[in-house]
């Protein structure tokens, strides 16, 4: 899919180029492109350190378990239909709070754990009532330190490479809530059945 | 008060988080260490599709494309008051992470990290997740075929997400 999406990028660009006989333009364009791409690169390697680094005594000591303590009651009343003391909860439980906490590699293993232990209850190749709301978390899933674009925006000058969080935060919590009552309605529905 | 915090956030986090770590005898120092060691090794990982979009938008924006796109899409992206710039990010974002983030980084370069279309990509990026690779990579680990609803409430959530973005901006920004 992606595949397409840039090749018909460059397409559709080099036409319009050709087209309104702006090929000086793009042709500076590429090349000043991927240079850029550079100073931003080595502008991130430091941020990205940074927070990498931070991150890493967060996991070490237990902060995510913090999290987890916190969501807990939270996610045992979105899953009644998973048994309070079965593993599914603790994986899902842990994949949320690394989500949370921005450590998106961690977080991938564990919703794949929780994954499994869902399919131990479910049993079929349909996803069930519980797969589609832990995945509809997980396209939403709120963040709290997006590393990755505070370090963009710190090596592109921003006054203050964290003043987005706020609105993402909001926006984000605003998609969950909205996805996860669309999706409650739509699981009763007959096309959808398991 | 949405000022403080947004200017508080970095330092407390700087400090807060060692202090925890100091508390429960983690050697804070070392294993900073080790974890920032990773940062190369991620920004080598995102720097190809870093090249290829700034390269595809790059293009894009230069010949013209980019404003005949915006202009056919005015009467939408006006009723909404997104800006058209953020149209193609609006767009691949639950397609392609590393794409959404070129085109992402590309806009916030154009227009400026404090502008509010740099202040929008950046909340948009960081908003909504990469959808259609989550579905694909947990049911497929599980074997699921049929993903039923889930597949339109993630898209709706996007939606929404894209939609809250562009209305908390204005409110905030």
């Amino acid at each position: 899919m992606i595949n397409y999406i840039w090749f018909f990028m460059i397409a559709i660009g080099v036409l319009v180029g050709i087209i309104n006989g702006r090929m000086a333009e793009v042709s500076k364009a590429i090349i000043d492109s991927a240079q850029t791409a550079v100073a931003i690169s080595i502008g991130l390697v430091g941020v990205m350190s940074l927070w990498l680094g931070i991150m890493k005594i967060a996991d070490k000591s237990g902060l995510t378990d913090i999290i987890a303590k916190l969501l807990k009651p939270t996610i045992m009343r979105l899953f009644p239909d998973v048994p309070k003391d079965h593993p599914a909860i603790s994986a899902m439980i842990m994949n949320i709070s690394a989500n949370i906490l921005g450590l998106g590699n961690a977080a991938t293993p564990f919703g794949i754990k929780a994954m499994e232990y869902l399919q131990e209850l479910n049993k079929k190749d349909s996803a069930s009532n519980a797969m589609c709301r832990f995945l509809v978390i997980n396209t939403a899933s709120i963040q709290l330190i997006p590393t990755v674009m505070i370090g963009i925006r710190a090596s592109l000058g921003a006054k203050n490479p964290a003043d987005f969080v706020i609105v993402s935060v909001l926006s984000t919590s605003t998609a969950l809530v909205a996805g996860l009552i669309l999706n409650k309605y739509l699981e009763k529905m007959p096309i959808f059945k398991e | 008060m949405i000022k403080i915090i947004s200017e508080w956030i970095i330092p407390i986090l700087v400090f807060i988080i060692p202090f925890y770590g100091i508390i429960k005898n983690v050697k804070v120092y070392e294993v900073f260490i080790d974890g920032a060691k990773e940062g190369i090794s991620v920004v080598v990982k995102i720097f190809p599709a870093l090249v290829a979009m700034l390269v595809a938008i790059g293009v894009l924006r230069a010949s013209g494309a980019l404003d005949l796109l915006g202009k056919f899409l005015m009467p939408l992206t006006n009723k909404i008051g997104m800006s058209q710039e953020l149209v193609p990010l609006a767009l691949i974002r639950p397609l392609s992470g590393s794409g959404a983030l070129g085109i992402a980084t590309e806009i916030i370069k154009t227009h400026g990290a404090d502008s509010l279309i740099g202040k929008m990509a950046s909340a948009m990026y960081g908003s909504t997740e990469t959808t259609f690779y989550v579905l694909a990579v947990y049911y497929g680990a599980v074997g699921i075929k049929k993903m039923r609803h889930s597949v339109i409430s993630g898209i709706f959530a996007d939606i929404v997400a894209i939609l809250s973005c562009v209305f908390y901006s204005r409110l905030f920004f």
